[in-house]
């Protein structure tokens, strides 16, 4: 064929003697590149971006930075490398071989995780195709594409396992993830959180830090996989996660910072009036955006999630690290659960609370993500705080789902909870004042009003380089 | 898991739309919409399981059997009917797992039973009375749902690249998917049987593209089109749909105690007599007669009241093994209710035709109870026409040689072809498979026959005299009720369905035989079966050996 896969899509899976990933190149790759011409950055495929690029999972190699443009972004395929002797760490095969090929008895289990893990990647994207109309700074723009280009790199990369791995259905689910659409009635995107729509850099930067957030814990709980492809696949998209997070962290944190400053200048006190964001309207961005994220680790008690954990394809965050034993048939794990208009403590088999257990730890980081922005709010000099609302507030999956809570999780009615709804999470009027607000800034250096410059630059650069080349 | 199976009390079989908690009926002139919308909490055994994803139990059913009767008999309006679900992305779970894993093994036999019964007769209202169902699944049909779905004449999926139709029973459950999905792949829509291997060892199923292709479906909208698709599809349906004009009768309630139908229990709680007694009234004879008796029309409410006696002693009366059928009460009524109707419904009246419709029903009910049936003729009884089905029903008939020859029977044209059984012939034709001259003849005495008479033509078992009569009904009953239930159960299931198959019996014979056996062995229900261990955080250990 005469074609050097291994220029065009950096690997370390000996691409180039691979017949069935050549055929998948041959297919997918083409579909998925018209894909991302369609459905990615809208407006921007032909400018230069300042991107980092794995070329290999070495130390220095997964982050090489230059200008490229995005349709000519080398979307790789990484997998740390193989661990001799690799074992199943947990459920009913723990201490079996790790499996090198798909276990015939989990196939579907398996590529369902897969499918629907792989679906939330192309997803975001194409909720954010139109954000880069209205960036913020060019340091912001750069950050959004780097964001696309990498979730297209975890989509390949989870399309990698289901043509390596599962024959010709997985080809088909594959086909499936292009053909699907964010927010598409006819073809939605599984989960809903990758259905809502993304229409301004507030709600790009909550999505970053608390649905990407949800990401991270499922490539977690799958890196601990005994399907070792699968495991491999995840420890190296971890690595990338890491940024994005970073992304909506500061990104919150420097809207928060500058109302704060707004709010001192305005001689009423508020931010809007000099055309900041209000800390308290990201509280309502941040109520709603967790408390969808949240519904993304699907119910809390769940016999798929003992199933996954029991079949050894899903662990516990950093099972092998922090666990010892990874059978977890005897532990219990007490739960909140509403009956009869009451909550009552119950006690769930720890393999049905596997979804729960995994929930509490994201909790825990975004816990620590309020914090650091608390302490930037301190650091302005304003009392006003950030909460994270109650895992019951707001769920539309799971044990809550149905009945209403107020953000401190205190049950109340339908009429209580919409009488409040405005005070609890974004209203119309609201979302149309940060709409209102979001128009380009792509002076190298500058920032749109309503935000704060972010401390650094990228990769060692100035806040003032130019990130993309308008 | 080492719990014991709870027990399901069945208060009443009746129900009436304003009570159903489970279904959205509806009606927009020729077409009919009976949306599943689950109340999860509202099961049978609340405290044992929750009726989550659209997922059913018997409760469920009986509302569903309810309404199809209810369009059958109270809206002859409606030509088409659209099973679909109220809920968003699901339209059935199938049977609640937990329910099945918590029950006994009686119930659930019965359940399954129950459940195809209520599927054949969806199927009953299309083929016999013309009114059509389009199955229009606006999300997920898993199981029992898309079980539900193969009963329907049209099934079309919504197109949204999530919602499928699956038959997950084996791969998740290690049972079958038992009311009727295996039958109905193969038989019913003709799928090729590696194709249905295939798809029912796939436990998340086809979606529509793949469905459609396999004929899993008929047809699929994207969910933006999917309400004004579903209403083309229900009308196009509805215009081949048979014209019955109206106005239909009211479906009362039938309760205990009954007017025309008495059930004894002998003090063992071992042995029931069920007695159906005659009319003692004319018949309507004209069709705005009929319909102002309704349903208090002997013919209707008498076996009504038999088909709900059926369900109790299935259900409730788990001990009886043997019933003795009897009937008391003017044979010459009963044949005059006989004639009005069969008149009727020769002239055309689609009412007439639906109440000998629902006899037919009632008395296959009766041919797939699991009980030992002995129908006793003695003086006072009434088999004749209608009722003497009953007898041909039954494992034996016993009938009293008296001296004065009183004690009669007597064969209509009821019993050639009017009530088939599942299997598509006539009681007598099964009794006289390989002899349709013999079937002929006892067609030809229309005269009552008295026990001699009947026993030469083959029609009862055994004509005691009444020297030996009491003697001889005691002993059989006690020597019936002494063998094994199972293999009884088994026999007379055997021994009741002469002849060719049909979709419907293989069902009931085939299907659900193989399903008990399932329902009973370690891999299913042992301590770390499937069916046990479903929803539990331990996976099931399989004996590999095959018998």
């Amino acid at each position: 064929m005469g074609i050097d896969y291994s220029e065009r899509i950096p690997n370390n899976v000996d691409l180039s003697s691979d017949r069935r990933l050549q055929r998948a190149l041959e297919k997918w790759q083409p579909a998925f590149l018209d894909w991302w011409m369609d459905m990615g950055p809208e407006g921007w495929q032909a400018k230069d971006v300042y991107l980092r690029t794995a070329v290999s999972v070495d130390k220095g190699g997964w982050a090489n930075f230059g200008y490229v443009q995005m349709p000519e972004y080398r979307w790789g395929i990484f997998l740390t490398e193989r661990e001799e002797g690799r074992k199943v760490g947990f459920g009913d095969h723990a201490d079996e071989e790790a499996w090198q090929t798909v276990p015939g008895e989990y196939r579907n289990m398996l590529q369902r995780i897969i499918v629907t893990q792989a679906d939330t990647e192309p997803a975001s994207v194409e909720q954010q195709r139109y954000l880069g109309a209205t960036a913020p700074s060019l340091y912001d723009l750069r950050n959004l594409f780097q964001v696309n280009v990498e979730e297209g790199r975890h989509l390949w990369a989870m399309v990698y396992l289901l043509h390596g791995y599962f024959g010709r259905d997985g080809r088909e689910e594959a086909e499936e993830l292009l053909a699907r659409r964010a927010g598409d009635e006819d073809k939605p995107r599984i989960l809903d959180a990758f259905n809502q729509q993304c229409p301004d850099w507030l709600t790009f930067f909550c999505f970053t830090t608390f649905t990407d957030r949800d990401g991270k814990y499922q490539l977690g709980a799958l890196a601990e996989s005994g399907f070792d492809p699968l495991a491999r696949t995840c420890r190296f998209m971890l690595t990338e996660e890491a940024h994005h997070l970073f992304v909506g962290q500061t990104g919150v944190e420097r809207i928060l910072r500058r109302g704060v400053e707004l709010a001192k200048e305005a001689p009423s006190g508020d931010a809007r009036d000099l055309g900041g964001i209000r800390p308290a309207t990201v509280q309502k961005y941040v109520n709603y955006w967790y408390t969808y994220s949240l519904d993304l680790f699907g119910s809390e008690i769940s016999s798929n999630a003992a199933d996954f954990f029991a079949s050894g394809l899903k662990g516990r965050w950093q099972e092998m690290r922090r666990y010892e034993d990874h059978v977890a048939l005897e532990a219990h794990v007490p739960m909140q659960v509403y009956e009869d208009g009451r909550l009552v403590e119950k006690l769930v088999p720890m393999r049905n609370a596997m979804n729960e257990l995994l929930r509490s730890e994201y909790v825990r980081d975004c816990e620590s993500v309020v914090e650091k922005w608390n302490k930037a709010l301190e650091q302005e000099g304003t009392d006003f705080r950030i909460t994270l609302p109650s895992t019951r507030f707001h769920r539309r999956q799971g044990i809550y789902a149905g009945s209403h809570f107020d953000p401190a999780g205190n049950p109340v009615t339908e009429e209580q909870f919409e009488a409040n709804r405005a005070a609890w999470l974004p209203t119309d009027e609201e979302r149309a004042y940060v709409a209102s607000l979001m128009s380009a800034c792509y002076e190298p250096g500058k920032m749109a009003n309503w935000i704060a410059p972010p401390r650094r630059g990228i990769d060692g650069q100035t806040v003032e380089f130019e990130y993309v080349r308008v | 898991m080492g719990s014991e199976p709870k027990i399901t009390r069945v208060e009443s079989f009746s129900t009436h739309p304003d009570r159903y908690r489970h279904w959205k009926l509806s009606f927009d002139g020729p077409v009919a919409t009976l949306a599943l919308d689950i109340q999860e909490g509202n099961g049978l055994r609340p405290d044992d399981y929750e009726l989550k994803q659209n997922s059913y139990d018997l409760g469920v059913d009986i509302e569903l059997a309810d309404a199809v009767e209810r369009i059958r008999f109270e809206h002859p309006e409606v030509k088409a009917v659209v099973l679909t679900s109220a809920q968003d992305r699901i339209f059935c779970a199938g049977a609640n797992i937990k329910m099945l894993a918590t029950s006994t093994h009686g119930f659930k036999v019965n359940f399954c039973r129950y459940t195809n019964e209520t599927r054949c007769g969806i199927e009953d209202a299309s083929t016999q009375s013309g009114i059509r169902f389009l199955a229009a699944l606006n999300g997920t049909a898993a199981g029992g749902g898309y079980e539900l779905a193969l009963t329907a004449d049209r099934i079309v999926l919504v197109d949204d690249g999530s919602s499928a139709v699956s038959l997950p029973e084996v791969p998740l459950l290690g049972v079958l998917p038992g009311t009727g999905g295996l039958t109905r792949l193969v038989d019913k829509r003709a799928i090729r049987r590696d194709v249905a291997d295939l798809f029912c060892t796939k436990a998340e199923g086809f979606r529509a593209r793949d469905a459609r292709k396999l004929n899993l479906i008929d047809g699929s909208f994207p969910r933006s089109r999917w309400e004004d698709g579903v209403k083309q599809e229900a009308a196009q349906l509805a215009a081949t749909g048979s014209d019955r004009t109206g106005p239909g009768i009211e479906l009362t309630p039938v309760v205990a105690p009954y007017t025309w139908v008495s059930v004894e229990h002998a003090e063992d709680g071992r042995l029931v007599t069920l007695t159906v007694r005659a009319p003692d009234d004319d018949p309507p004879t004209t069709a705005d007669a009929l319909r102002a008796a309704g349903a208090s029309t002997w013919a209707m409410a008498a076996f009504r009241e038999l088909d709900d006696a059926l369900l109790h002693l299935r259900f409730t009366f788990d001990r009886v093994g043997l019933v003795l059928l009897k009937t008391s009460g003017d044979a010459e009524r009963v044949l005059a209710h006989d004639r009005a109707l069969a008149k009727l419904a020769a002239d055309g009246d689609w009412l007439a035709r639906e109440m000998e419709l629902l006899r037919a029903r009632i008395l296959r009910r009766l041919d797939n109870t699991a009980k030992s049936l002995f129908a006793i003729v003695e003086p006072g009884s009434c088999f004749v026409g209608s009722l003497f089905e009953m007898t041909l029903a039954a494992d034996r008939t016993y009938m009293l040689e008296d001296e004065d020859g009183e004690v009669t029977v007597q064969l209509t044209e009821a019993s050639d072809g009017r009530f088939p059984m599942s299997t598509g012939i006539s009681r007598l034709k099964a009794r006289f498979l390989n002899d349709p001259e013999g079937a002929a003849k006892a067609l030809e005495a229309t005269e009552p026959l008295d026990a001699p008479s009947a026993f030469d033509l083959g029609l009862v078992t055994l004509a005691p005299d009444d020297i030996d009569w009491e003697d001889e009904l005691r002993i059989a009953i006690e020597e019936r009720l002494s063998l094994s239930p199972d293999a009884l159960t088994g026999m007379e299931q055997n021994l009741r369905f002469a002849g060719a198959e049909t979709c419907d019996s293989k069902i009931f014979g085939r299907l659900s035989a193989w399903q008990n056996w399932i329902f009973q062995r370690p891999n299913a229900v042992g301590d770390e079966g499937a069916l046990t261990l479903y929803g539990h955080p331990t996976r099931p250990k399989f004996d590999f050996r095959r018998t």
